[in-house]
């Protein structure tokens, strides 16, 4: 590393005393070359991102409508939002829903990677099917579960006569986040047995062997052997599934349009609203909430993965 | 695996035949769990058989039924009809612009950012720029998308270039991770006998790193390709303009219209569907391996 500075820091020392030159040494002792490579990503970084970022930040605090002149009204939005019982079920649905299809995503990854890891008929056929759903767009899957959750279901379940499925589960503002869980599960789920196939590809065959030959139970290497080596990756998934599910949103809209009533209305398409019902800086505000929400769970991540030792 | 992803033009059909052969590695055949593993295959099978035959159907052959009946005869009318009405071409060629875009974006920038910080860490002014980048790892889409949306429209990229530049930006942090990580493992002495027979800073970026960078590019560019033809959020939420809308929004608009004829609705689905599903199944070992590489860093 200290060799690739070497040409660098020449250019330091031959630098000139001009003031803009003293400035550029000061933020950038480098070649120019460079900074043209990184100065474009700083710049529109900070500006479609960070700028965007402290502007919301800053109408959060006023009556801003989205259009025309606003007024700073302090904490007023935010004080509001805590005491709106919509924002308060949009944040109880979507964490509900995020922990619950994190532990069912988590659950069925492990067991089909295992599955998928052993010596099975056809396994790479099999594996080419479970994979499938990662890449298709989960707006269009849950346009295709709606239809299937909402009418073939419900008429399959008449015709056996099974009571709790005969109405749609969509429509029951009580059960419909089990059909969000479900189909969001069923897009996530691939992209997790993958990372847990890479662990499990890891662990040397030999270490069941010797278990085998100890008489140890196929449960008995599970509990004992394959999970605690897959747990690394088990946090790994844990975390970018339960990311993922905080920002629900295409299979909420394709599946249920935020219903019935809000019933499963998530966090992202309130903030989203916004627009639609003139409550921008309002709206800011929940944003700002959602951001420390995000944050806190993002900084428990680093802590975590930093503790592994990770180079994340 | 990086040897995979690199020569894997010549090599995948070589690398898949001789996966074949030799079935799972010595031992006997688990038929009991082959058995299990077959009939949870379904839940994955059911609803993709489902919505091919929904495609394929008539409206009185759907009838009153649950739609999993076997299409015959089969309607193949409904394509050209999903095709006219939501005007697939047009919606297609949107996808496209957005999605080449964002990959080639996504690998330009952050690979030059990447690079440009990993080999000048000893000054702290690229470091400090390393840990403002990876900024953008706390904050989602929809903590900036009232902003954003303003700002694309003051600019005038309330349109696919927007949603582009977009992807590019949010995928930024993530992307300079993967890249820079990649990089330290380069041995320096590479790019410094490159300087000694005379190339420019630039001329080793391209004509030494990135080529051994394929690699992770590759990773990259497969994730770009995923999130960005799939992506719903930001085109909905970005572009203005209706007509200028990617395939998945375009299902969305069209909601009202397909509830008149779910069998077209459907034609149109698997339309959308097809372009990724059609690369995964050609390039499967590379798809598979990048997002492995690319999850595990």
């Amino acid at each position: 590393m200290a060799a690739t500075a070497l040409p660098s820091q020449q250019t330091a020392a031959r630098a000139g005393r001009s003031p803009l030159r003293m400035l550029k040494n000061l933020f950038f002792p480098v070649a120019p070359t460079y900074l043209l490579m990184i100065i474009p990503a700083i710049v529109l970084f900070t500006f479609f991102i960070i700028y965007p970022a402290v502007q919301g930040a800053f109408w959060s605090l006023t009556n801003y409508v989205g259009y025309g002149s606003a007024k700073f009204i302090g904490f007023a939005n935010y004080k509001a939002a805590f005491a709106d019982a919509t924002i308060r079920d949009s944040y109880g649905f979507t964490l509900l829903f995020a922990v619950v299809a994190t532990l069912l995503t988590n659950a069925v990854a492990m067991a089909l990677a295992i599955a998928l890891n052993s010596k099975i008929r056809w396994r790479a056929g099999f594996r080419t099917i479970f994979f499938m759903p990662m890449v298709l767009s989960g707006l269009i899957v849950s346009y295709i579960f709606t239809f299937i959750i909402g009418t073939s279901v419900p008429i399959i379940a008449g015709a056996i006569h099974f009571a709790p499925l005969q109405s749609s589960i969509l429509a029951n503002e009580h059960l419909a986040w089990l059909g969000v869980v479900f189909v969001a599960s069923w897009v996530a789920v691939p992209g997790a047995i993958i990372i847990f196939l890479a662990g499990l590809v890891s662990i040397p065959s030999e270490v069941y062997e010797a278990a085998s030959i100890d008489g140890a139970s196929a449960w008995k290497q599970f509990t004992s052997m394959t999970f605690p080596l897959l747990f690394p990756f088990f946090i790994i998934n844990t975390i970018l599934s339960f990311k993922g599910f905080l920002n629900v949103y295409d299979v909420v809209v394709g599946l249920t349009g935020g219903g019935p009533g809000t019933a499963t209305t998530s966090v992202a398409m309130t903030i989203f609203n916004g627009f639609f019902s003139g409550d921008y800086a309002y709206q800011m505000a929940n944003a700002v909430i959602f951001f420390f929400i995000t944050l806190l769970f993002a900084l428990f991540q680093l802590s975590v993965i930093r503790r592994r030792g990770g180079s994340l | 695996m990086a040897t995979h992803v690199t020569t894997a033009p010549v090599a995948a059909p070589l690398a898949a035949a001789r996966r074949r052969r030799p079935a799972p590695e010595g031992g006997r055949i688990n038929w009991g769990l082959t058995i299990i593993v077959a009939i949870v295959s379904l839940v994955i099978l059911i609803p993709l058989y489902f919505a091919i035959a929904m495609a394929l159907k008539s409206p009185a052959q759907t009838g009153a039924g649950t739609g999993f009946n076997f299409p015959w005869p089969i309607q193949w009318g409904n394509f050209r009809t999903a095709w006219d009405l939501t005007n697939t071409p047009l919606a297609f060629s949107m996808s496209l612009l957005v999605t080449v875009i964002a990959v080639a974006g996504e690998i330009l920038v952050s690979s030059l950012a990447a690079w440009a910080i990993v080999r000048n860490w000893d000054h702290w002014q690229f470091r400090a720029t390393f840990v403002y980048l990876m900024l953008a790892l706390f904050i989602p889409f929809p903590v900036v998308a009232l902003p954003q949306v303003k700002l694309t429209s003051a600019l005038g990229l309330d349109n696919p270039f927007g949603v582009a530049i977009l992807h590019i930006m949010f995928q930024l942090a993530f992307n300079v991770l993967l890249f820079s990580a990649y990089i330290r493992s380069i041995p320096v002495e590479l790019e410094e006998s490159a300087r000694i027979d005379g190339c420019t800073t630039l001329q080793t970026f391209r004509r030494v790193v990135l080529p051994l960078l394929a690699p992770i590019a590759a990773t990259v560019g497969i994730f770009a390709f995923l999130q960005s033809w799939n992506d719903f959020m930001m085109p909905r939420l970005i572009t203005a303009n209706p007509k200028l809308q990617t395939l998945p929004v375009v299902q969305y608009l069209f909601q009202d219209q397909f509830t008149t004829n779910f069998n077209v609705a459907f034609a149109s689905y698997l339309m959308a569907l097809l372009p990724t599903l059609v690369v995964f199944l050609l390039a499967q070992r590379w798809v598979v391996s990048g997002i492995m590489r690319g999850s595990i860093k």
